[in-house]
């Protein structure tokens, strides 16, 4: 796991310099205007400084220092929200200007032909075009996104996964693709540029991270016509109050009409501030989020997705598995010692250096303490597994020791004329059946027994599974296995429901029935022939080791190619869409505490009686105001956190992490503005600020 | 409470509950187009009227179309009503000899009526014709009550299809509810009325001479203030007649609550007996809380429709609950100067007591009814200010018929849209994702009846006349505010005590009411027809669940803090500055 990703500074003294002074420069009407809720803040800052200088003059409508108080906390308000957007912001760009390094000053070696030996010609690494071959070599960075032609290299990629061991990358297969920015550490590449400069995959990263392109998501686009609403509501209320104290005055036959410094103040406090500005900043903390977990998603909706999906397509192998199988248990045919099969299945897999091979060695020690010889002094020479034979082993002077799957060495015994016997086919058949893969050893061409290779099912990976049942989130589980063998490890690991024998067009047929039923479907996949699959996911996480045409078919890519990422993914969509419910939740709430400060406060002319109303006892109407503007400004600051942090994602049912949420959040924004006010209250007054 | 009034409470509580059950159940199968049981009767009357309509040929529409034929057939509704309203001098039916309605309340009364309103700035008997009552206004009083329940129906099949634009055809919906649903009802009901002695006839009046009042009790002159007590003088008196049961029986079901006295159902020949007020009130909610049901049953899930019902009867019940007790409680000041320890009786029917005038005060503002049977503008303080805060929570609690439960499905909506985000997923509502085109109209739905409601009251503060209002003090300006939350949600109840018959109040009442009505139908079509395009999403347990209790508070507090936070401000310099200035 990448180490300088995980450990970026939160709280970084430099970035929160870089958002102060951005804050500032974010006042630009033009900035301000593409936030609808900010930008009425904004005028009312604008609205009462005029009237703080009219009050200078004496002839105000509100003493200067009430009015100006009251200006100077709306222009707080507005650089509070700025602040908060600019921090949020501060640690992607930070992160992008690290990555503009990767792309200075590349010279690219164009070749003439997809030969290695053609002409070489050297240009800028921006000058290349889509379609153009270029010869890389140790050393080299490597100068744009492209599919191997030709060779094999070792990569080091941790300028962009922070991923420090090398990988390996190669011509055909799935690990063709490599990533401009990258760099050769040993041998020579030939590539086919297949992203040319400025839609390469460091500049989509770059624009991700400094969120420079950054679109609303239509989740955030319907908050925000909702929170847009309910200030247009607040400003016909503020508005309308003012001939409406105007009428009461005549009525009442006494006090003045509410002053629009006091309005101003009103509405500010009533209209969903601590949201509207915290709105972006949580939205580019989504995303940030979603990088820090090694994730680029190619854009925003994609991650509000991820928290809606229901279906995760899981690949068995390295999500719900361990990537390799260990053997547990050796079964010898009749006749033979159990400790006798062990031997020769550790002979046979001595210079075996697969995962596989090696637990074989390993269970053979356990068991029987069998200890691993040295092969020379046996006379032995090591048989490799090879496509044709699909078998391998050792010879021994004299004898041949051969292990591989039922069907070939059932081809072995029939060619060195030995049966095989009906027993191993029971035993065969029993371990498929329990999840397991059958190896049967051969002694000079005699099938001697079975070794069960068991498929490791993941620590807590049941328990994960069990959590996601209860968020409604199925899992399915893709294998390449036997449908046999698939349900025992369905079963074992606790998915929903397993596709065996998946071929690409079998995936794609099963997203696209999830679908038809109104599910939505996330899946991670790495090969070419997952590109049809990863488009049509709802939520397509593709293996940054995987091909370039999985990387563009999915909306995802994982840095760190690991597919139990997605489970991850889901989490940080929902915490996204979390804290978006949350603090809304929060800011509406409040609301109920500002009118009781501020009411009373207004009509206290006209009405005394309304005085009553005064349940916090705050101790004049102007401090009453201002108290409720200072509190609306600081909970923005206070809510940065959260805002960056994201709420506290329970992994539970709706219904209970509604009722959590609700009591947490929509409580809370009742009861917190009540004490808060208070508190300001006193502080000024003891101060003798009003 | 005392025991009469509560007792009172809960069984009108558990009547309407009990009925509005089966009552769904029927309407569902009349929008489903399945046998209702009145087919053999009503089928044939319904076929000829399709053919007159063309609603059997024109086949299912869009929202777009069906917004045209909404639009259009209340057009139609308000140019007939202001063309028989003018002209009723000349045309037949008219015994008492009736000139034609002034132009200003003629076009307040047409749009009033069309709205499903009823908002009535003359008195009914010296207004208006029979024929005007009859073919102009209780007319209106069926068609728009179906309008409101056609929308309705095409914002549920919106809901719950899928990959569609289809909602329904509006003349189908128009003529079926009106045939099925609410002729059967009132015919029911008018009866009801009849045999309690509720009139209906063509005649226009009768003479009475001869009255002999019962000599008034004596009173010490003291309690009463110096007040005149010498018995009224006994001439003869004209009491006007005419097809009133038939009228009120619709004025009720149909939410529309344009009484056809001035008086509305105070009056003795509106609302005689205890039994009359009960069914009245029972009518009033009925069939707003038995749609709850019809929608229950058209989503394929009846737990929907009962967390709806839920939630429109807690506020119901507490709203209800406070009027009472408001009305019940004596007023200080009265009790400060001597007067007898009793509930207030200022502005209520003797016959009909404290108790059941608050309750039914409560029924009609609930519910965009609007009828009357006690003075709202003499209830204490806070007895006024709670139906003033029932309209103005957008007449969703039940509501208007129709109406009510699209006003309220629309406030599902933005409940499942906080509440959605809450729990982690881009909100859905019954399986149709909430997007910002969504939004956009519901936020419409939900913020024009506040904004015409205060503007107007606004504006009234402005350049309305000066003398309008009768009283002084806080108590004037909730005169004022009640008549836009009355017209600006199309309930149509008023406070006495406002003299709106100028220019001013009567244009600036039909356009409120005008904008309330149409400005919100609308949208509603919007989002159905945007919403039927979409996938039906399925339910699991990531899904928010709305039917539970969680859901049905949620929608109680949203329904309850969109309407605090608009209208605290206001309701502080009316009704709560009174009150407090009264108990201080």
């Amino acid at each position: 796991m990448s180490q300088n990703r995980k450990n970026r500074p939160g709280l970084d003294a430099a970035i929160v310099r870089q958002a102060l002074a951005e804050s500032i420069k974010k006042l630009s009407p033009a900035t301000q205007a593409k936030n609808p809720v900010m930008f009425t803040v904004y005028v009312g800052s604008i609205l009462t400084s005029t009237l703080a200088v009219q009050a200078v003059s004496g002839h105000g409508e509100a003493p200067f220092g009430f009015v100006a108080a009251i200006a100077v906390w709306l222009w707080a308000t507005v650089l509070f929200a700025n602040f908060a957007e600019a921090m949020a912001e501060g640690r992607g760009k930070a992160q992008a200007a690290a990555l503009r390094g990767l792309r200075t000053n590349v010279v690219a070696k164009r070749l003439a032909s997809t030969n290695r030996e053609a002409l070489i010609t050297e240009l800028p690494a921006d000058s290349l075009r889509r379609g153009d071959v270029v010869l890389v070599t140790a050393g080299d960075t490597i100068p744009c996104d492209g599919e191997i032609l030709e060779g094999i290299a070792s990569v080091d990629e941790s300028a962009i996964t922070g991923e420090s061991a090398p990988v390996i990358r190669e011509a055909g297969g799935d690990k063709s693709a490599v990533t401009g920015g990258t760099r050769l550490l040993s041998d020579w590449l030939v590539l086919r540029v297949a992203a040319q400069s400025g839609e390469t995959f460091l500049d989509r990263m770059i624009s991700l991270v400094e969120g420079a392109k950054r679109r609303k998501t239509p989740n955030e686009t319907a908050l925000g016509i909702l929170l847009a609403s309910l200030t247009l509501v607040f400003l016909v209320v503020c508005v309308t109050l003012r001939p409406m104290s105007a009428l009461a005055v005549g009525l009442a036959g006494q006090g003045s009409a509410v002053t629009v410094t006091a309005l101003t103040a009103l509405f500010v406090c009533l209209a969903p501030t601590t949201i509207g500005g915290l709105l972006s900043a949580i939205g580019i903390a989504g995303m940030d989020r979603l990088i820090q977990a090694g994730v680029i998603a190619t854009s925003g909706r994609a991650v509000e997705a991820a928290g809606d999906v229901d279906v995760l397509l899981l690949d068995k192998t390295g999500t719900i598995t361990l990537g390799n199988r260990q053997a547990t248990a050796f079964f010898p045919i009749t006749g033979m010692d159990e400790k006798e099969l062990a031997e020769i299945a550790q002979l046979a897999s001595l210079a075996d250096e697969t995962p596989e091979g090696r637990s074989i060695v390993v269970l053979a020690k356990e068991r029987f303490n069998i200890r691993g010889r040295d092969l020379h002094d046996l006379g032995a020479t090591f048989v490799p597994f090879t496509a044709q034979t699909r078998l391998s082993g050792v010879n021994l002077p004299g004898r041949t020791l051969r292990k591989g799957a039922p069907d070939a060495v059932r081809n072995l015994a029939r060619e060195s004329g030995e049966p095989f016997p009906e027993e191993l086919e029971a035993r065969i058949h029993e371990v498929a059946a329990s999840g397991g893969t059958p190896l049967v050893v051969a002694d000079s061409g005699r099938p001697i027994g079975v070794i069960w290779l068991k498929d490791i099912v993941k620590g807590g990976i049941r328990e994960r599974f069990a959590e996601l049942r209860a968020m409604g989130i199925k899992t399915i589980m893709v294998t390449g296995d036997n449908p046999v063998t698939a349900a025992a490890i369905a079963a074992e690991a606790g998915v929903d429901d397993f596709l065996a024998e998946a071929t690409p067009e079998a995936k794609l047929a099963r997203i696209r029935r999830y679908q038809a039923e109104g599910r939505m479907v996330a899946m991670t996949g790495d090969g070419t022939n997952d590109a049809p699959a990863l488009a049509q996911a709802d939520v397509g996480v593709a293996m940054n080791s995987g091909t370039q045409a999985a990387k563009e078919a999915g909306n995802m890519v994982d840095l760190d190619s690991n597919p139990t990422k997605l489970l991850e993914v889901v989490a940080i969509g929902k915490q996204l869409l979390m804290t978006r419910g949350s603090l809304t939740t929060f800011s509406i709430s409040n609301d109920i505490a500002k009118y009781f400060a501020i009411i009373p406060a207004v009509f206290a002319g006209i009405y005394p009686q309304l005085g009553a109303l005064d349940v916090m006892g705050l101790s004049t109407p102007a401090s009453a105001v201002l108290s409720a503007v200072i509190f609306n400004a600081l909970v923005i600051v206070f809510l940065i956190p959260l805002a960056l942090r994201g709420v506290q994602y329970i992994p539970a049912p709706a219904a209970v992490a509604l009722r959590k949420n609700l009591l947490i959040y929509g409580l809370g924004g009742l009861v917190v503005p009540f004490l808060g006010i208070k508190c300001i209250d006193m502080l000024i007054t003891a101060l003798g600020l009003a | 409470m005392n025991a009469t009034a509560l007792s009172h409470y809960l069984f009108f509580l558990a009547v309407l509950l009990a009925a509005s059950w089966p009552l769904g159940l029927y309407i569902a199968r009349v929008f489903q187009e399945q046998p209702c049981g009145l087919d053999t009767v009503l089928g044939p009357v319904e076929r000829v009227i399709s053919r007159m309509t063309g609603a059997g040929t024109s086949g299912e529409m869009n929202w777009k179309t069906y917004a045209v034929a909404v639009t259009l057939f209340n057009a139609m509704g308000i140019v007939a009503v202001y063309a028989i309203e003018r002209l009723q001098g000349v045309l037949p039916l008219n015994p008492a000899g009736l000139p034609g309605v002034d132009p200003f309340v003629a076009v307040n009364t047409a749009i009033s009526f069309a709205s499903n309103t009823n908002w009535q700035t003359y008195g009914g008997e010296t207004t208006m014709s029979i024929l005007t009552q009859m073919a102009a206004l209780t007319v209106q009083n069926f068609v728009s009550a179906a309008t409101g329940m056609a929308v309705m129906a095409a914002l549920i099949r919106g809901l719950t299809r899928r990959e569609t634009d289809k909602l329904g055809n509006f003349w189908k919906d128009l003529t079926r509810t009106t045939l099925y649903v609410l002729l059967p009802l009132s015919v029911i009901l008018s009866l009801a009325l009849v045999w309690q002695g509720v009139p209906q006839t063509l005649t226009a009046s009768v003479a009475a001479s001869d009255i002999k009042l019962p000599s008034p009790t004596p009173v010490a002159p003291d309690a009463l203030g110096g007040l005149d007590t010498t018995p009224l003088a006994t001439p003869g008196q004209t009491i006007a007649l005419g097809p009133v049961a038939s009228q009120v029986a619709i004025k009720q079901l149909g939410t529309n609550g344009g009484g056809f006295y001035n008086v509305n159902s105070a009056h003795p020949l509106e609302n005689p007996t205890p039994l009359t007020n009960f069914l009245s009130m029972l009518a009033i909610l009925l069939i707003p809380a038995a749609l709850c049901h019809t929608f229950g049953v058209m989503v394929g899930d009846r737990r929907q429709g009962l967390a709806v019902l839920m939630a429109m009867t807690i506020l119901f019940a507490g709203f209800a609950w406070l009027t009472v007790q408001a009305e019940l409680h004596p007023n200080p000041l009265l009790t400060q100067a001597g007067a007898p320890h009793v509930p207030s009786l200022e502005g209520k029917e003797l016959r009909h007591g404290v108790a059941a005038s608050a309750l039914w005060a409560a029924a009609t503002t609930a519910a965009s009814n609007g009828s009357v049977n006690a003075m709202h503008d003499s209830f204490t303080p806070l007895g006024g200010m709670w139906p003033m805060l029932l309209m103005q929570l957008g007449e969703v609690v039940y509501g208007g018929v129709g109406s009510g439960l699209y006003g309220m499905l629309v406030f599902a909506v933005v409940a499942v849209f906080v509440a959605g985000l809450m729990v982690g997923r881009t909100p859905e509502y019954l399986g149709k994702k909430i997007e910002p085109f969504e939004t956009r109209m519901a936020a419409l739905v939900i913020l024009i009846p506040p904004f015409t409601c205060l503007l107007g009251t606004a504006l009234a503060c402005v350049i309305g006349p000066p003398d309008a209002v009768a009283n002084p003090g806080p108590h004037g300006f909730s005169e004022m505010l009640y008549a836009f939350s009355s017209m600006g949600n199309n309930n149509g109840s008023a406070f006495a005590g406002l003299t709106a018959t100028s220019p001013f109040w009567t244009i600036a009442g039909a356009v409120a009411m005008f904008v309330s009505r149409y400005w919100l139908i609308i949208p509603v079509l919007a989002m159905a027809g945007s919403l039927a395009g979409k996938k039906r999403l399925a339910e699991n347990p990531g899904t928010l669940p709305t039917h539970g209790p969680i859901f049905v508070g949620l929608l109680v507090a949203v329904v309850l803090v969109v309407g605090a936070v608009t209208f605290v401000p206001a309701l502080a310099l009316g009704p709560v500055a009174e009150h407090l200035a009264m108990t201080r």
